[in-house]
This record gives structure tokens, sequence and C-alpha cells, in this order.
């Protein structure tokens, strides 16, 4: 295969990088209050590689340099999904940073960790699964970083700290498995692997389990997610709880796909999701501050997502399962952040007091993206929850099935503790009361976030059934 | 589209106009509400009136349309006996509800939308014929349900409604896991109910007790039946009048819908196993339900205690249905049963708005604030005390018809189920002393210068109970509708 139609297979991918590229360079030379142009680049950027994915998915699945890099339904649906977030993120943003002195470093920043989230996803190879993760995790932490507020700097080392010592963990890992099956191409390791020792396999498969659950924001490296959304400016946090998820997620699912029989995978997987839900959820009862309470909720829908993981190449549901869930999640939690985006000062649940009076379809936009979170039909996240809970039981983890019903049903209480004072008139000391004067994009994406969170969970199945 | 799916959009259609109009304090919502509870009534109407039956186990008025077909769910909507009766009586329900609020005051437009958004829910619901449409409908008529306690109720309404939503949301995710169970049992992997039927999934497979047991956890607590009632009360005691109207009248009647639609025919065999344990469930929630209400002093909580036991009536059936015996007495039984459920919609529908008066007046629903009432306000006096005579089964009314048949039937199938009797005498004292109390004796506390019936409130309760005596008098046509499928549903049953 010659690098011409190696590059146009990865013609998303290219789109993304040139898009930074191109911002960084327009922003350099553009006045402050001009730097609109480089978010028209981003949105271009992203706009041509949701139409190229969408373009590639009618054709065969491909791979690119010499089998390292696929596409295949597991990529392409990453690069659609991580593309409309990172629009949907820059939309939300944009009143934020409209005319910040980082803007177009923001966009740059969100293009190149999105286009990691990518790589992370079609890696087929242990060596670009590496590049993947620090391509989707140091412009993450700049991103974090960039808030310049005391707690965006705790939030950027923290994540950083994380991040580094998980990535050292995968790396560690990635040598382990290279030493043991004598390649780094996953299509040889299930044979490589196949005779050495299951201990040997399992260690390396632990730690690089360990350094994509940090990209997962699920348990053993959730630490740094609750932080990151409470910290990081609002369109930060919405990318780093939504994107840096989908490549984690389905970066482990494509590994886990070529592991060898030796290992218990799949109850150590399972055992990692029933965890992950069920400390994310405990740790998001008590919250107070809307964007922590939403940060721990993500790392609880990470355990959600880890379900389909641990039946990964058993059930033929499981990758579909996957798939509808990570959009689900996607559209919902970021419609979510939108709402946030739109009202950044109120840090209090109890400041949302009168809001559904003051602007009633911001209000039913809250509505849906939360109840979407605890996955209420017809919304996204009920068709996800659907596939993976069915999933997860056709695997024979019938257990976990019934962990994550009880865990859904706990995280009712904490979302309606932010839809509750939502939904109560305000009383004169409810603090930030009375005018509801929602940033204007924010908003309208909050919105249009959970309008995409009922189109997906009405016509998601249609969709799905009509995909080659 | 046929006219079952218009039946189920219109109503969403209307809220949706009454939301976008942006009428916050118009008189408009009240006449969208009342016009399309009325268009309603009017197609439930046609649909029984186009109603043949259509031999055992087949539908009427079904549609089939793709919808996740990746996992073998469609939406899926038809009527048989056992739904139909159920589908107009929630039309009716939700037109009582729409000529009470006539009045309202208190943001109408959101109101009139979300109850239109219920009416839409609970019509969907009994009319799905799809595990996953059904869930939805369940699901939704929960989520409606507690923005109308929270927005609109009084007293410690926030608690409440949060109790109730966690309480029943858990019972549908119990009922989801039970649904993945069958679709998991069957072979194609299906959730489409007529072909589930087919697939009579887990047969001789232990598993099929543990599905089973999810599904009937999940209905039980919405039905709800002792031990898993206690949301109920608070739910019923600080939701407005209609609201509780509905959440009685129709939203409980989704939890037993679900098991003859559902439990009973899918998974028969489980079914049969699980008998013990239902027939002991409905005796205690009969006995108990009645006992606690005797015990309350609140109008409100009292009325419904009550309906913990005359749901336990159905329970009671439909556990017996599957307890062997006759094949004769368990029909009857599961015809009473469902008689039951429309009976108890339009009794306890007209005696939740009947106490929303008291509360409306007086602020209050305690018993002890009142006596006396007869003479300031006889009018309301009578409605009240016709009410409580249709509820503890006299004759003449609904309830006498469905549970001398729950009765005559249980007790035929199984002879245990004689345990629930003093039910019924328990029910009646507490009627007549609750009668008694607020209605005889001097005029004191609250009682003198009470205002009595206005007409909106007089034609809505009246108008349940005119039809409770109908179907009392008159039961041939409503039996000649649920007494096939009812036949049909025993056989499946079996045993």
């Amino acid at each position: 295969m010659d690098a011409g139609a190696d590059a146009l297979v990865l013609l998303p991918e290219i789109l993304m990088l040139a898009g930074a590229i191109a911002a960084l360079l327009a922003g350099s030379f553009l006045p402050r209050e001009r730097q609109w142009v480089s978010r028209a680049i981003g949105v271009a950027a992203l706009a041509g590689a949701v139409a190229a994915s969408a373009a590639a998915l009618s054709g065969p699945g491909a791979s690119a340099y010499s089998g390292s890099y696929v596409v295949d339904a597991l990529s392409s649906g990453a690069r659609l999904v991580v593309a409309v977030s990172a629009l949907l993120v820059i939309t939300l943003g944009t009143d934020e940073l409209r005319g910040a002195e980082r803007e177009s470093e923001t966009y740059t920043l969100i293009l190149l960790a999105s286009l990691g989230a990518m790589v992370l996803a079609g890696a087929a190879d242990l060596l670009v699964l590496i590049a993947g993760f620090l391509l989707a995790s140091i412009p993450l932490y700049a991103l974090i970083g960039l808030a310049r507020t005391p707690s965006g700097a705790e939030a950027a080392l923290k994540t950083y700290l994380q991040g580094a010592f998980f990535g050292i963990l995968l790396m560690l890992g990635v040598t382990v498995l290279y030493a043991a099956a004598g390649t780094t191409s996953y299509s040889g390791l299930r044979a490589g692997l196949g005779p050495a020792s299951g201990a040997i396999v399992g260690v390396g498969l632990v730690c690089v389990l360990a350094g994509l659950m940090f990209k997962a924001g699920a348990v053993p490296g959730h630490f740094w997610v609750p932080d990151a959304a409470e910290g990081a400016g609002t369109a930060a946090a919405a990318f780093a709880t939504t994107v840096p998820k989908i490549g984690g997620i389905l970066a482990a699912y494509r590994l886990l796909e070529h592991m060898p029989p030796t290992v218990a995978w799949p109850l150590l997987v399972a055992l990692l999701s029933a965890l992950t839900m069920t400390l994310g959820n405990l740790a998001a009862f008590a919250q107070k501050n809307p964007r922590r309470l939403l940060g721990w909720s993500t790392v609880s829908q990470a355990g959600y997502l880890l379900m389909p993981l641990s039946v990964a190449g058993a059930v033929p549901l499981a990758l579909p399962a996957v798939l509808v869930y990570l959009a689900g999640y996607a559209a919902s939690n970021l419609a979510a952040f939108a709402v946030i985006g739109a009202y950044p000062r109120r840090n209090l649940l109890t400041a949302y007091e009168g809001f559904a009076t003051a602007r009633p379809w911001q209000a039913v936009a809250l509505v849906v993206a939360l109840l979407s979170l605890v996955g209420t039909p017809p919304t996204a996240v009920f068709l996800g929850k659907l596939t993976v809970f069915t999933a997860a039981w056709d695997g024979g983890f019938w257990w976990l099935t019934a962990i994550a019903a009880a865990n859904t049903v706990a995280s009712l209480f904490y979302y309606l503790r932010w839809l509750a004072p939502a939904f109560r008139a305000a009383s004169p000391d409810s603090p930030g009361a009375g005018d509801f004067n929602p940033r204007p994009w924010a908003a309208g994406t909050a919105v249009a976030g959970a309008v995409l969170t009922l189109a997906v969970g009405i016509g998601g199945g249609l969709a799905w059934a009509g995909l080659p | 589209m046929t006219l079952l799916s218009l039946a189920i959009l219109f109503p969403l259609a209307a809220a949706a106009a009454v939301l976008l109009s942006g009428s916050r304090g118009g008189g408009l919502a009240r006449f969208v509400f009342a016009g399309a509870a009325v268009a309603e009534v009017l197609i439930a109407a046609v649909l029984w009136a186009g109603y043949g039956d259509t031999g055992p186990g087949r539908l009427a008025y079904e549609e089939q349309v793709r919808w996740i077909p990746n996992v073998g769910s469609s939406y899926h909507v038809g009527v048989d006996g056992l739904s139909l009766p159920l589908i107009t009586l929630t039309a009716v329900i939700f037109l009582a509800c729409a000529v009470y609020d006539w009045g309202a005051k208190d943001r109408p437009g959101p109101r009139a939308a979300l109850f239109l958004f219920l009416e839409a829910t609970s019509i969907g619901l009994f009319a799905a014929q799809d595990l996953i449409l059904f869930f939805l409908f369940f699901d939704l008529s929960i989520v409606g349900m507690y923005f109308i306690i929270a927005g609109w109720g009084h007293g410690d309404r926030a608690r409440s409604a949060l109790k109730f939503f966690l309480y029943t949301f858990l019972g549908s995710l119990a009922l989801l896991l039970g649904f993945i169970g069958l679709y998991l049992g069957a072979a194609p992997h299906t959730f489409d109910i007529p072909e589930l039927l087919r697939a009579q999934p887990l047969r001789g497979n232990p598993a099929g007790l543990w599905v089973l047991g999810a599904v009937v956890v999940g209905l039980a607590i919405k039905t709800p039946t002792v031990p898993f009632h206690t949301w109920l009360p608070p739910a019923h005691t600080d939701a407005p009048s209609t609201g509780s109207a509905v959440l009685a009248g129709i939203l409980l009647k989704m939890g037993t819908y679900g098991f003859v639609r559902i439990a009973m025919p899918l998974l028969p065999e489980a079914w049969r196993a699980w008998t013990p344990v239902l027939i002991a469930v409905g005796v205690v929630s009969v006995l108990y339900g009645a006992l606690v209400a005797l015990a309350q002093s609140d109008l409100k909580r009292m009325i419904a205690y009550t309906s913990v036991n005359h749901m336990g009536y159905i329970i009671l059936a439909l556990a017996a249905a599957g307890a062997g015996g006759s094949q004769a007495a368990r029909e009857t039984a599961v015809t009473g049963a469902v008689t039951q459920m429309v009976s108890h919609g339009l009794i306890t529908g007209a005696l939740f708005l009947l106490a929303g008066v008291l509360h409306s007046r007086a602020g209050t629903y305690d018993m002890g604030a009142f006596g006396g009432l007869g003479g300031p306000a006889p009018r309301y006096a009578a409605f009240f005390a016709v009410a409580a005579f249709a509820s503890l089964g006299l004759p003449g009314f609904s309830g006498f018809i469905a549970e001398f048949q729950i009765f005559a039937g249980s007790i035929g199938a199984a002879p245990l189920t004689a345990l629930a009797l003093p039910g019924i005498l328990i029910t009646a004292a507490l009627f007549l002393r609750a009668l008694q109390r607020v209605f005889t004796g001097e005029v004191r506390g609250k009682s003198p210068g009470l205002a009595d019936l206005r007409p909106a409130e007089a034609f809505s309760a009246g108008g349940l109970l005119v039809l409770s005596v109908l179907v009392g008098l008159l039961p041939v046509p409503l039996l000649d509708i649920i007494a096939p499928a009812s036949a049909w549903l025993v056989s499946q049953v079996g045993g």
C-alpha cells in the first residue's frame, strides 16, 4: 500500500491535524478580537472530519501503515462521536473563549486532543497506542490549565501527575506484552501471548489497562476527573469529561478483543466496571457544586461503559453497545455542561432555584440531559443502557447487570438534587436569585444537545439498523 | 397511522401546542386540555364501537413500525379485551380531571401540558405490545407524575415526589432486568410480546423463576402491594387532587395490567410456581390495607390505603388463576380482576376529587377538623356518601360486580383466598366511620359556611360515579369484552 492510499484512509485525522496547525498559525497573526477566524478554521476542520468519517462508513474496512492503524466500525464510531463532541464543546465555549487571550490555542488544543482520542481508538499496534495516549493527554493538561485560576492550576497539576504516572504504567505494560508476545501488532498478540505465562500477560495487560482507565476516567485512574470538571474552564471541563473517555474506552475494547483466554480479563474488567460505577455514584451524592456533581457522574458513567468491555468479542452486541452508549453519553453530558456554561457563576445546586420559571426551555433541556444520564427512555443513554445491560448479561455477567441497575436508581437521587431546585420557585434568599441571563451560545448548545439526545434516543435504533 | 396511534400521539401534540403557545396563565390551556380530553373519549368510544372480538390472543387495531430492529424491538401497539377497558378508563379519568381543573389558577399551561403528556403515556402503555415500548411509557408516566406532585402538590411535596420517583423508578429497573431476561431467554431474541408468547421463553428453565421475580417486584412496587406500598400514602397526601385521581385511577393499574399482559402469559410456568407467595401477598395487602386505612384520621391517606386494599383483591384473583382448580372459576377471578381495575379507577378517582374539595375550602384533610358537614354542604355529603358506598362494594355499583367475581372465582380456585374476606367488612366499617365523622353530628370545626360543590366538581366526580353505577347495573357490555380475554389468559397460564 502506498503512502497516498494510506493518507486517504486517514483523511479525517489529517483534516484534524491540519486544522490544529492552521488554527494555531492563524491565531498568531490575528488581533485578539478577531480570533473568530481560528474558531472558524477549527469548526471547518471538525465538520470536514465528520463528513469524511461518514463517507468512509459505507466503504469497506481499511488499515493503514502495515496494519498498525485500523479503520473499522469501532474507529468510525470514535471519529464521528469525537468530532461531533468537539464541535459541541466549541459552540458551548464560544461565549467563554471569545476574545480570551488564549482563544486560538484553545481550539488548537481541542483539535489535537480530539485527534489523540481518534488515534487511541484506531490504534492496532501497541506503539501507536502509546503515541495516541500521549497525543490525547498532553494537550489535555494544557487545556485544563488554561483557566489560569488557582483551582485550574491545581486541576492541571493533578491531571498531569496522574497522567504521567499512568502513562508510564502503560508503557511498562506495553514493554511486558511485547516481551511476552514478540510483537507489538494486535494481530499477532493473541497467537504470541498464547503460550506465554498467564502471570506475565496479566501484569502487562493490567498496566496497559490502567493507562487506558486514566483516559476513560475510570477506577483506578479517575481521581483527576472531578477536579478537572470543577477547576478547568467550562469548555475545557466539558471536553475533559467527554472526549478522552471515548478514546480510552474504545482503545481498551480493541486491545481486549486480542487478548488470549489464558488471563481472566473479563472478570477483571467486570470488577473495575462495578467498582467505578459504585464509587462515582457514592462520591456524587454529597456534591453541592453542579460541576463536581457532573464530574463524579462521569466517573460512574465510565463504569457503565466498561460493562460491554467485559464481554468484548464474546457477545455480538458488545461493540454496538459501547458505541451507542458513547454517542448517547457524549450528547447528554455536553448538554448538561452547556447549561453550566450558560451560567458559569452559579456554583451551587441551590443557585438554580427559579430556573424553570425564568428559562423554561433551558430547564427542559437540563431535564432531558440529566434524565438521559439516568437512562430514562426515550433518551440516548437509555438505548445505551439497554444494550450494555443486555450485552453484559448475555456474556454471563448477570450480577454486573444487577449492580448496574441498582446504581442507576441510586444515580437518580443526585441528578434530582439538581433538577429539584431548578423547578422550585426562587426565594429571596436563594443564591444568585432572580435573573437568569444566559450566555447565548452555551444556552443554545444546551437546547441543541438535548434535541440531539432525544433524536439519538428515538432514531438511533433505525440509524444503527441502517449501517452496513 | 391507525386510530390507536392517534390516541397516543394526539395528547402529546396538544401538550406541545400548550407549551409552544407560551400560555402560562391564559385560558387557552384549559380549552386545549378539555378539548383534547373530549377528543380522546370520542376516540375511545370509536375504538370500543369498532372492536370485534378478534379471537383468542389476537389484537385489534394492530400497528407495527420499525424502531430498534437490532435488538428486536419495535413500535408495536394493539388492543384486546384486557387493554380496551383500561384505555377507555384512561380517557374518562382525564376528561374528569380536565373538568375538575377548569378553574385552576396555578400555572395552568405547564399543568395542562403535563396532564396531556401523562394521558399519552398511559394510553401508550395499555396499548403497547413490545416490552421496551411498555417500559418507555412506564418510565415516562413516573417522570410526568413526579413533576405534577413536585410542582403542584402541597405539604411536603418535594420529599413525597422524590420518594415516589425513587421508589417507582427502582421498580422500573427491576422490570427492565426482567425484560432483558425474557429477551435473552427467547430464541430468536426479541422484545415483541406476541413473538414472546409464541416463543415461551425460559420454559423449563429455573432462571424463569428469577426473571419473573424481577418482573413481579417491579410491578408490585407500582401496583403497590404490601410490602412495597410505603411510597403511596405520602405521594397521595401531597399530590394535587387531579394528580391523585390519575395516580390512583390510572398509574396503579399499570402495575396490575403488567401482570395480565406480561408476567402471566409470558412466564406461565413460573407464575404457577409463584402462586403461593402471590396469594399471601394478596391476602396481606387486602387485610393490612384495610386495617391501616381504618386507623387514619387523614381522609386522603385513608383513601390511599383503601387503594392498597383494592389492589390486593386484584393480586389475589390473578394469583388464584395460577393455582389450578376449575377453569371456569379461574376465568371468573381474572374477569373480576380486570373489572376491578376499571371500577377502582372510576370510584377512587371520584373519591380523590371529592377529597380535594375539602382541601381547597379548608386547607386540610383531617377528618377531626370537620363535623356535621351534611348541613352546610348537602350536595357534597350526598356525592361523598355515594362514592363511599361504591368503594365498599355495595351492589348496584361496579365495585360489587368486580369483587363478587373476584371472590367467587378465587375461592373456587384456591379456597385459602377466603382469608381475605374480612377485608370487605373492614372497608365497610371504615367508610361508614368516615362518613359519620365528617358529615353527621353537630356542625363544628371548619364545617360552618363551607361552600357546597361547584358545577365543575360535581360534573367531574359525579360523571365517574354515574359510570360506576352503569357498570354496576349493566355490566354485560364490559364483561363481554373482558371475558374472552380472561379465558385466553387462563388457558395461557394453564395448570
